[in-house]
């Protein structure tokens, strides 16, 4: 029996806000438990919410990136349930018309691209953090409610994802995109942005959808491809061997790599969603948010396609290009400079990216400025310079700041393209290799990369790869 | 001693013409307190300190030839469900025993900028919920025109402290009628603003749709005094607006012949006590004699208000109530183990019997299955209610009904009926529901001495227009103080 999944994702993406949604407390990670907070986000008595402006605009910005239709007319509603990091009792959130509807976002995985449509996006708060005891010892569970009333934008996709492969570029495509709006930093592991999947598993080609399992607490782009694996197996094994799924919420354990349900349909709680009366309907006018559409940035899809169409690179490196939008500028200031773009995309992705890691760096803090650095491309391009000696110089320019060109004369790394001087390296390299010599002349030629590894290295790397291979061949058939 | 002046127009005479000082005046004010209130039961907390302190700093500043504000030194009293920075607030409830807010409502805040003296917090029904003031987890408020019967709810405490003439005027909050039922058992004017005009940051919400803060004094001009100083947009609440222009005193003296009153006839049917409709007749016939024409209308029937209206309240209650949980403030239950037991055992031993029940069925009517025949229902009804009112104000300039059934009952009367009790607030849900204006007003003494009420109903905006016709009806006289608080007056 072949069975199928499909998949979709929830995602809570915090919004980049300085205050909370529905007060002026600030929205800043890291600090102390319980001193960003106030009577309005603590609940206390007869206080009241207003809405943050720039969470709207942030969340209107986003709904319009992926092609959403923003409803000009949205309303809130209260979540009710108890649990302590729930000061009033109730989340404040969008319920039966919410920001946006609509809309889809472009998925590439495993070479196929496919339009994932999106079902929903809404505005809501977020609730405060319960820290339950971990170590022994431990008795109470404490409540941080610095989170609490934090804006967060909740992006429903449709059932449409099929693999875990799928789910998992879907979500990095979403994370690109909140990025590149500036509406959310995309940290999972700090928590601004977190994904629930909804999985179910039918019978290949069945048309209709089985009951689903909502996972949580997928925090990282790994876990949601692990989960939704981990999730799919114990479906498929529970249908294999006869038996059917029932909706039910599971929790992702990352440490056992495996789903625990936490509760099924029956013990689904009963949020008894109703209109927010402390808050007018979000009335948004066509104009601002046609401003909004206006200032969108470029999204990364038309960057990966621009970066291909432009500089013809090609599509993995566009990809590269774009899932580090800095670095991408960065490989775009170089390209300026530069006769051969696709080859300095690939130093830029692979030697200067490297480098940089080695160094415990971002590009954000490259010392070397593009300018400096197409300066160093170009002789490869010319030929001047090996790669193994451009990624030599590099090194000594991001530990010197010293450009290109000093480093290069300095250190005597100037390719030498003098005839006699390479002839000089190729004797000296065929001499050392008699045998192999009289091999090559006997017809084995392909040992001709020994004499020119040989003689590089005698070089010091500093002779022209071109003229010393050229060199190498006719050294070893003029002694014929 | 020097008495205490009944109104506060005019005591803000006596004092710009130097004939009262303010810490002597708040001192009396305060002694009299002392004095009646044991009985009365209005009082929660009196902030006795901190209002003579503040009459002692106001007082420096008019020696100094400051001008404070229009309220300079009027003591006024404010409803125990409204907060008030430093000082207990408790809604009338054990759940906030103990309870000091760190913050202070907005109405609250405008009061003192307009150089009014918080004297005191006001007893309520738990939460606002009741119509007695029975409901009150510490004490029942007697009405000073009779200490065997009820002040009316829930503002009952802030009614019988301006009746009793231990504040010149008062904050109460009404959601289906808690300033103008108790205002007609009490024998005060009292203002329901429109919904909104009055910011209700800081106000203990019990059903947020319906709530406002509203005015109680013992004079139409002194309602619209303590309306100009509490009304205006609020930048905390979402639900304010503007509330046009201050109202201006001397327009409330103006002609009110030629308006038209529309009076819904058929709400008269409605099991309306026969000295409360004589004086209801006698009204409509005093209002005639001042030009005004009395025209029969049709009207929401008040009993399909008063369903839609429980639904609604409870609906919003219970959602508001959740905040209650033991967590973070108030009481919370000793020795508890596990969360559920922190929850069930706080809200059951904070929470007073009234109060649960309206949690329950405002729980009940957004459960799943049972929200659209409840909730989403009455949410219609209301639409149409208000729809039908504002089509009947095209007609007319205002409506002209009973504030209540009954005169003030009997305590203990109704504790054991919840549906007598209900119906206290049959004529006046339906201005909640609307969300318009509405004030009531004393149109006279029953046999037994008991005040009866009227109300006003007006359109979008008419706060001005209800207490001109308020204030040529009384001739901006107010009702004798009861007798035995007269008396007391000057020992």
């Amino acid at each position: 029996m072949s069975y199928e999944a499909v998949i979709g994702l929830e995602l809570h993406a915090q919004l980049r806000t300085r205050s909370k949604m529905f007060c002026a407390c600030s929205t800043a990670f890291g600090a102390a438990p319980n001193t960003q907070v106030c009577p309005v986000c603590l609940g206390h008595p007869g206080v009241l919410p207003v809405a943050n402006r720039q969470a709207v605009e942030l969340a209107v910005r986003f709904s319009c990136a992926v092609g959403a239709r923003v409803n000009p007319v949205s309303t809130w509603a209260r979540k009710n349930y108890f649990y302590p990091d729930l000061p009033k009792g109730y989340q404040i959130t969008q319920y039966e018309r919410p920001l946006a509807a609509g809309g889809a976002l472009s998925v590439t995985s495993e070479g196929v691209t496919r339009e994932i449509p999106l079902v929903r996006l809404h505005l809501e708060e977020d609730a405060g953090r319960s820290r339950h005891p971990e170590r022994p010892g431990e008795t109470r569970t404490l409540v941080d409610l610095n989170r609490c009333g934090v804006p967060l934008l909740e992006i429903v996709s449709a059932p449409a994802l099929r693999t875990p492969a799928e789910a998992h570029a879907c979500l990095a495509e979403m994370r690109l995109i909140l990025r590149y709006c500036g509406v959310c930093d995309g940290d999972m592991e700090k928590g601004s942005l977190r994904c629930d999947a909804n999985v179910s598993v039918r019978r290949r080609g069945a048309g209709e959808l089985g009951e689903k399992t909502e996972v949580k607490n997928l925090n990282s782009l790994r876990s949601v491809e692990r989960a939704l694996a981990a999730e799919i197996a114990r479906q498929s094994a529970l249908l294999a061997a006869g038996g059917v799924p029932e909706t039910a919420t599971a929790l992702w354990d990352a440490a056992r790599g495996e789903t625990r349900v936490m509760r099924t349909k029956e013990e689904a709680p009963d949020y008894r969603y109703f209109p927010e009366p402390d808050l007018p309907p979000l009335v948004l006018d066509d104009a601002w948010i046609a401003a909004i559409r206006d200032r969108l940035p470029e999204l990364p899809a038309a960057r990966r396609e621009r970066l291909m169409a432009r500089w013809g690179l090609r599509s993995y490196d566009a990809a590269v290009l774009t899932a580090d939008p800095e670095l991408g500028a960065y490989f775009e200031r170089v390209a300026e400079r530069v006769g051969d773009a696709p080859a300095a995309a690939g130093f830029v992705t692979s030697a200067l990216v490297g480098a940089l890691r080695n160094r415990g760096r971002e590009i954000a803090d490259c010392p070397v400025a593009p300018e400096a650095l197409a300066p160093l491309l170009e002789r490869i391009t010319a030929g001047q310079l090996s790669h193994t000696l451009a990624k030599q110089a590099l090194e000594a320019m991001l530990e010197t700041g010293q450009p290109a060109e000093t480093i290069l004369h300095e250190r005597g790394w100037e390719q030498v393209d003098d005839a006699a001087a390479i002839a000089a390296w190729v004797a000296a390299a065929i001499a050392a290799h008699p045998a192999e010599a009289a091999a090559y002349r006997a017809g084995k030629t392909a040992l001709l990369g020994l004499f020119v590894g040989a003689a590089l290295r005698l070089s010091g790397g500093r002779a022209h790869p071109r003229r010393l291979q050229e060199a190498v061949r006719r050294a070893l058939a003029s002694r014929e | 001693m020097s008495a205490v002046p009944a109104t506060i127009e005019g005591f803000s005479g006596a004092r710009r013409a130097g004939e009262i000082r303010l810490p002597q005046v708040i001192g009396d004010c305060l002694d009299r307190i002392g004095r009646l209130d044991s009985e009365i039961g209005a009082f929660l907390h009196v902030m006795d300190d901190a209002a003579r302190r503040e009459a002692e700093a106001l007082q420096a500043r008019l020696d100094r030839g400051e001008e404070p504000g229009p309220l300079a030194g009027v003591p006024i009293a404010v409803k125990d469900n409204i907060s008030v920075a430093g000082h207990p607030t408790t809604a009338g409830s054990r759940i906030l025993e103990g309870f000091v807010p760190i913050y202070t409502a907005t109405a609250v805040a405008r009061l003192r900028a307009a150089g009014a003296i918080v004297i005191g917090k006001t007893n309520l029904d738990e939460f606002a919920m009741g119509s007695s003031n029975e409901f009150s987890a510490f004490r029942p408020t007697r009405n000073p025109y009779d200490p065997e019967r009820v002040p009316g709810g829930s503002s009952g405490g802030s009614a019988a402290a301006v009746a009793a003439g231990l504040a010149l005027g008062a904050l109460g909050t009404d959601t289906g009628g808690s300033v103008r039922q108790p205002a007609a058992f009490c024998g005060l004017v009292a203002l329901k603003p429109e919904y909104g005009a009055v910011s209700r940051y800081g106000l203990l919400a019990f059903g947020s749709s319906l709530d406002v803060i509203g005015p109680m004094a013992r004079t139409a001009s002194d309602c619209a005094l303590l309306f100009n100083a509490i009304a205006g947009p609020d930048p905390r609440d979402a639900t304010s607006r503007a509330a046009g222009t201050p109202i201006d005193l001397a327009s409330l003296g103006g002609e009110i012949a030629g308006l038209r009153l529309g009076v819904p006839a058929a709400w008269l049917a409605e099991g309306v006590d026969p000295e409360v409709r004589a004086h209801f007749e006698q009204a409509g016939e005093r209002f005639r004699s001042l030009g005004v024409a009395l025209v029969p209308i049709e009207l929401a029937e008040p009993s399909a208000c008063l369903a839609t209206y429980a639904i609604l309240a409870n609906a919003e209650a219970s959602s508001n109530l959740a905040r209650y949980d033991g967590v973070r403030y108030g009481y919370r239950a000793p020795r508890v183990e596990r969360l559920a037991e922190l929850y069930t055992r706080t809200r059951g031993g904070g929470f007073g019997p009234e109060v649960k029940r309206r949690i329950l069925l405002g729980t009940f009517v957004l459960s799943a299955g049972y929200y659209e025949a409840y909730y989403a229902k009455a949410s219609r009804v209301r639409t149409r209610i208000r729809a039908a009112y504002d089509a009947a104000l095209t007609a007319v300039d205002a409506i002209l009904a009973p504030a209540t059934p009954t005169p003030a009952f009997r305590l203990g009367e109704r504790l054991d009926d919840p549906v007598a009790m209900y119906l206290s607030d049959l004529f006046t849900v339906m201005a909640n529901l609307t969300g318009r204006p509405a004030v009531a007003f004393p149109v006279g003494r029953t046999r037994a001495g008991l005040p009866v009420g009227a109300q006003l109903f007006g359109g979008t905006g008419s706060e001005d227009l209800l207490l001109k016709l308020v204030h040529r009806f009384t001739g901006g006289e107010p009702l004798a103080l009861p007798e035995r608080c007269a008396q007391e007056e000057r020992p």
